[in-house]
């Protein structure tokens, strides 16, 4: 990496970066630093895209039927299942 | 607050403390996916998630009636799902230590080269593809157990940064602490992954 002192204390913002939170200096200063540092970037983008693939790939997550059955069993609401 | 809005369905407070079954019944297929979902992720086992799943919402409708509305009861069932997942975590791991611990490879960390390889331009089929997907799940099992636990939370489950340290029993700058380095530990992962794919194409 370039400039590696830079480049670690950006660090220590991603989180808040990628999640909208960081204070409007600091997130000034981050993106100035990052027109520059095409590392950086890189870094960002491929931390944002994780993320995203994680919501997207557990989106659809369902609970299969017969361990629903069970739950309802063993709650004693059987009579309450809906379909 | 007495009503809690969830996919625009509203749940009655008062009407599950009162024991209207109807209505626990309701809470339980909003919160079931989730929950299982959940401690699918922390044990991986299919079997142990079950059980998880039919404790928790024993738990919750026994402690319902004195649950008083400090936490959302959203952040309060996902408290008491964790609870029950890592009390089972830490039997299994009994004699073999306690959960993993996060100070392990602090030092190493700060030292490691973050990998630089951009996937992004990668189409998102091949991202998802069923073994991009089980890559993925593998990744979140390495992962050690304290930062899997904020992940999930977080980014999986989409809770805010506060409600996961409600959840978590732990301060908001531990859970900010926890969900960076594990952001940043599956991005590495991920980035040695996909770069294969890149080079494959």
């Amino acid at each position: 990496m370039v400039d590696k002192g830079h480049c670690k204390s950006l660090l220590q913002n991603l989180s808040d970066y990628v999640d909208g939170e960081l204070s409007p200096e600091l997130c000034v200063e981050l993106e100035r630093h990052l027109d520059g540092c095409e590392n950086c970037q890189i870094v960002v983008n491929t931390l944002k895209k994780t993320i995203e693939l994680y919501r997207l790939s557990n989106e659809k997550d369902y609970i299969p039927d017969d361990v629903r059955q069970r739950l309802f069993a063993r709650l004693d609401l059987t009579e309450y299942i809906q379909k | 607050m007495n009503e809690v809005i969830i996919n625009s369905e509203m749940i009655s407070l008062p009407a599950l403390r009162a024991g209207d079954q109807r209505e626990f019944a309701r809470l339980v297929d909003i919160y079931s996916v989730r929950v299982y979902r959940l401690a699918l992720k922390i044990l991986n086992d299919p079997q142990d998630a079950e059980d998880i799943l039919q404790e928790t919402f024993l738990k919750i409708m026994r402690a319902l009636p004195s649950f008083e509305g400090r936490s959302s009861l959203s952040t309060w069932i996902y408290r008491i799902a964790t609870n029950e997942a890592l009390m089972l975590l830490r039997k299994r791991k009994q004699g073999n230590s306690t959960l993993d611990d996060v100070k392990h490879d602090e030092s190493e960390e700060g030292e490691r080269e973050l990998q630089i390889i951009d996937w992004c331009c990668l189409p998102e089929r091949e991202l998802l593809s069923g073994e991009g997907r089980k890559f993925l799940d593998k990744a979140i099992e390495s992962l050690p157990d304290l930062l899997k636990l904020v992940f999930i939370l977080r980014d999986i489950e989409g809770l805010s940064i506060r409600e996961t340290a409600e959840a978590l029993n732990l301060t908001e700058v531990t859970v900010k602490t926890r969900l960076l380095r594990a952001r940043l530990f599956l991005r590495d992962k991920l980035s040695t992954y996909y770069a294969e794919r890149i080079k494959s194409r």
